[in-house]
């Protein structure tokens, strides 16, 4: 009995001081790279090269799932709303989900598995191809050059894919609700004006994103750095940084939501 | 010469991004509607403050004229002091009648003024004096079966 228990509770243990390790790891990594950013600032160019891979590029899948996303917002919004009579503040639905939770969160899902895992893919091929190695060598910094470009690039880029996201999902319902239904609309734009604040929505929103946009492209390089250099190591990097940029996402809304908009109406 | 297509990509990506951000602000936001920076705060007393929350519009004639900036609960008076942050361009006079209010029938509360005589206008820092409270809905039906049961005992 005890044989089959012990090896059990040791796998265990051996788990979680091992994912500590990484979380380790991990921080060291971040704050490294942060020391490190200073060149890739002063090196634009390998910022902007990196924000045509990993915004630019992005944009398609965004502004797509933003429109539909409103659009159903817009007609589940109008199914409900209709029951009571209030089917003109349909607007107000769909711009105060958009803006608060849903631009953000779903935005930066998608860039978790658009982007964050090219991230992660390409810096750990470079890994098992000695490539950083090969830079090592060459007294370049890998940190510097490969990882600290690619960690601001999607920095800069989520707050404003989450923006388009928004606005693309705020006229998506607006074409479903006021262009085919037929909802009113000066009723659309001014109840949704009226209810959408600049500082408690949007700029919250907007902060919203500027911390998944660090989580995420945090997690993919670390994921990228620290991956095993075989093709397995890699292809295991690349799922484990979508399923743990997912969590860390819905994780970090739950806590930024509980700060921001705690005892605010 | 790569580079410039994917700078020229690069910056158009930035412009939509911003872009995106100015028409979040001012098409679906009311960035526009109520500027703090050119404001004036008055405070009131309210026996009862019903549901009204901070950030509640302050209207008089249905027009948006400022804003609850501050709810708190005086120990001295035991009622609620309700503070305004009121735009600028509209002056009211002295003795102005501020009453807690409801749109529609479910709607949010605010607080209505209806201007009075007076010469003095309320200045920065000023307290209404003339000030009703919400409806309560438990005392309003209170108050209703209260007089329907007087009606019928003088039959």
């Amino acid at each position: 009995m005890l044989k089959h228990i012990v090896p059990g509770i040791q796998n265990v243990g051996h788990r979680v001081i091992e994912s500590i390790w990484r979380l380790g790891r991990a921080s060291r990594f971040f704050i490294l790279v942060l020391l490190k950013s200073g060149t890739s600032l002063r090196r634009f160019n390998l910022v902007i090269r990196e924000l045509y891979f990993t915004g630019v590029l992005s944009l398609i899948i965004i502004v797509v799932s933003g429109l539909f996303v409103g659009m159903v917002l817009g007609l589940q919004g109008y199914e409900t709303l209709q029951k009571y009579g209030s089917e003109s503040a349909v607007g107000t639905l769909v711009a105060l989900s958009l803006v608060r939770e849903l631009g953000p969160v779903v935005a930066a899902l998608l860039f978790a598995s658009r982007a964050g895992s090219a991230i992660t893919a390409e810096i750990g091929l470079m890994k098992a191809t000695e490539q950083l190695a090969a830079m090592g060598m060459m007294a370049v910094d890998p940190i510097a050059r490969v990882v600290a470009p690619r960690f601001w690039a999607g920095v800069i880029s989520m707050p404003f894919l989450a923006a388009m996201f928004s606005v693309m999902g705020v006229f998506g319902g607006y074409l479903v609700t006021v262009v085919f239904i037929g909802v009113d609309e000066g009723s659309y734009w001014s109840q949704m004006q009226s209810a959408v604040d600049f500082r408690f929505d949007i700029l919250n929103g907007f902060i919203k994103s500027c911390f998944f946009g660090v989580a995420v492209t945090a997690i993919a390089v670390f994921e990228g750095y620290d991956a095993p250099p075989t093709a397995e190591g890699v292809s295991g990097a690349t799922t484990r940084t979508v399923v743990t940029s997912s969590l860390a996402i819905l994780g970090l809304d739950f806590i930024l939501t509980a700060f921001m908009f705690r005892g605010v109406s | 010469m790569q580079r410039t297509t994917m700078d020229l990509w690069v910056g158009l990506f930035v412009i939509t991004g911003i872009a995106a951000l100015m028409v979040l602000s001012l098409k679906v936001g009311n960035l526009n509607v109520y500027n703090p920076s050119q404001s004036y705060v008055i405070t009131g007393n309210f026996e009862n403050i019903g549901g009204l929350k901070v950030r509640a519009p302050v209207k008089s004639a249905g027009v948006v004229v400022g804003r609850v900036t501050d709810i708190q609960f005086s120990t001295q008076t035991y009622d609620a002091v309700v503070t305004m942050s009121m735009d600028s361009r509209y002056l009211f006079p002295k003795d102005t009648f501020a009453s807690i209010l409801t749109s529609g029938l479910l709607g949010e509360q605010y607080i209505g003024l209806a201007a009075g005589g007076d010469e003095a206008m309320l200045k920065a820092g000023d307290k209404i004096m003339k000030t009703n409270s919400a409806m309560v809905l438990e005392e309003m039906i209170g108050r209703f079966l209260f007089d329907k049961a007087a009606e019928d005992d003088s039959f």
